[in-house]
């Protein structure tokens, strides 16, 4: 429990904590401490560090997910086939309503009443994406977050070849901004947050063919590749955010860090979007023997393709390990 | 006098003053939505069952569900110059009108907001705007002329003597009239307007275009008039009986 609510704080922007260990991770800590398991995991780190290889078993179904969920809507309404009509702001899949929960969120707050429509598209959506946990809306489905994703590449070769560096912001500012936006939907009675959403200007030029809007699109990603390493994702977005929020409430799927298993080299840390989640995997600050990932995560996979020891991995309560 | 910082204070400094700079430019760039609404620089003819503009914008999801039942493809979404208005949709209606070739209102239908109010369901309950004769001193009715050929190269219209079910192209339905009359003729809601003698001589030919109250706006007179600009536009949302 404090640890979940710790989670939650940190997604808001609070710094990781440190909680007290139980029995067993103290027990690991302590043998890890030993000057000779210390010898032998430096060995092992250094031995890995030489034959390093960089796994993508995760990315292709991720990449795959939001092509293929970007696609169909594009396909549904060029071809006629009625499967997912409508954007990522709203749609019906296969007659049945759904509702971007962030989009919604802002309509409700600016019209001040609400739909049974839009109830069942919010319940649906909702339902859905707490399954799937943390904020996998993101990485799974945002259409943001893959050309996001393709500038992060540029950013982190020319940063390796210091032509750029990075100017991390104050990850509080995300919340700060949810407030902002929502508290303005409210009083002004527009939704003043999707004037400038690339989501939804990205989904819609997707399908109905781009405009003007793209070049704020375009825009956000120069500043990422040259000055604010995924500043949108971040530091920016209300949408992530909401779905942080509902994914973060006890929900099945989860990535698990395995304490045992961990060298704390850091590489996951290195790749991941929100590295704060990833606190736990640095030397002496696990509580637990098995932690999982808090609710900041969007599930991406990257920390697991990353690890070579098998230390982070997907988790299905009540299932089996995933992989 | 200052206090000494530290380096690691001066960082942490510098960090939330760029991160309030790129909070503030991101919440000043939206707002910058107000302007073009404001302005009202987008005086829209929007799809049949808008809710009144301040509360269309609001309610609005900007999704597209009409624009994609739309048989005729009238309706549009809007770019970012409209502001607040971006993604909502419009309709241009000298390029594509609605003409209600749905038979209903299909794009009511589809709304899951309720942005287009739910609460009509037949193409005369519609008002978006009423038609308006704009420049009657080219009215071919009113100078007592036909209509020979294609009326507007552009544009879909169901013609339920042609097809019943699907739109056909404008360009190709030519026409052959001795008095033009496409604003009456092909206008999709009955007694929404009509041609009057413009005098009592029974030898003269003109007429003139008189638009009543059952007039929804659909736009249908705008995109036929063979005129160019045409003759009769809308006025978007303008009520019957409003200055």
């Amino acid at each position: 429990m404090r640890y979940w609510l710790d989670s939650l704080r940190m997604m808001l922007g609070a710094e990781p904590q440190r909680l007290d260990y139980t029995e067993a991770a103290k027990a690991q800590h302590d043998f890890k401490a030993e000057p000779e398991q210390r010898k032998l995991r430096v060995a092992a780190i250094r031995e890995e560090l030489a034959h390093k290889q960089t796994s993508y078993k995760w990315r292709k179904w991720r990449w795959s997910s939001i092509i293929i969920i970007n696609v169909l809507f594009v396909i549904s309404y060029w071809f006629d086939v009625q499967l997912v009509e409508g954007a990522l702001t709203a749609s019906r899949f296969i007659g049945f309503h759904m509702a971007d929960l962030n989009a919604a969120l802002q309509v409700v707050l600016a019209q001040k009443e609400i739909l049974i429509n839009l109830v069942i598209g919010i319940v649906t959506v909702g339902f859905l994406w707490w399954l799937a946990g943390g904020r996998s809306f993101c990485s799974w489905a945002c259409p943001y977050h893959l050309v996001a994703e393709f500038a992060e590449m540029i950013h982190l070769k020319l940063a390796d070849k210091k032509i750029v560096e990075d100017h991390p912001l104050d990850r509080r500012l995300r919340i700060v901004l949810w407030i902002v936006f929502a508290v303005l939907a409210f009083v002004t009675g527009y939704t003043v947050f999707e004037t400038i959403s690339p989501v939804g200007i990205l989904s819609r030029a997707l399908i109905y063919g781009g405009g003007l809007a793209l070049i704020w699109v375009a825009v956000l990603l120069l500043i990422e590749i040259f000055y604010i390493r995924r500043f949108w994702c971040r530091y920016i977005c209300p949408i992530g955010l909401t779905y942080g929020i509902v994914g973060s409430a006890g929900s099945p799927v989860h990535v698990e860090y395995l304490l045992e298993n961990c060298l704390h080299e850091g590489e996951c840390r290195k790749v991941c979007l929100v590295p704060h989640v990833l606190e736990i995997t640095k030397k002496g600050r696990a509580h637990d023997v098995k932690v999982a990932v808090g609710a900041d995560c969007t599930r991406c996979g990257m920390c697991i393709e990353a690890c070579p020891t098998g230390a982070l991995n997907f988790k299905i309560k009540g299932l089996g390990d995933l992989l | 006098m200052a206090k000494q910082l530290t380096p690691r204070q001066q960082k942490e400094r510098r960090t939330l003053l760029l991160s309030a700079l790129a909070g503030s430019a991101t919440v000043a760039l939206s707002l910058m939505g107000y302007i073009p609404v404001l302005k009202t620089l987008a005086a829209r003819l929007r799809p049949p069952g808008a809710l009144a503009e301040k509360a269309f914008l609001a309610s609005c999801i900007k999704c597209g569900q009409c624009v994609q039942v739309c048989p005729v493809e009238a309706i549009k979404l809007a770019d970012a110059g409209d502001g607040f208005g971006i993604g909502v949709p419009y309709i241009d209606a000298r390029a594509q009108a609605c003409d209600f070739s749905c038979d209903a209102v299909q794009c009511v239908l589809a709304c899951p907001t309720g942005a287009l109010t739910h609460e009509i369901d037949k193409k005369e309950q519609v008002r978006m705007g009423l038609a308006r004769l704009d420049r009657p001193d080219v009215c071919l009715a009113r100078l007592g002329q036909g209509f020979k050929g294609v009326a507007r190269d552009i544009g879909l219209h169901r013609y339920v003597e042609v097809d019943r079910w699907n739109p056909i192209g404008i360009a190709d339905h030519p026409y052959d009239l001795e008095l033009c009359d496409l604003c009456v003729r092909e206008c999709p809601i009955e007694n929404a307007i009509s041609l009057e003698p413009m005098s009592d001589d029974p030898a003269d030919k003109r007429r003139t275009p008189v638009v009543h109250e059952a007039c929804v706006g659909c736009g249908m007179c705008e995109m036929i008039c063979p005129v160019d600009p045409a003759a009769i536009v809308i006025d978007e949302r303008k009520v019957w009986g409003q200055a």
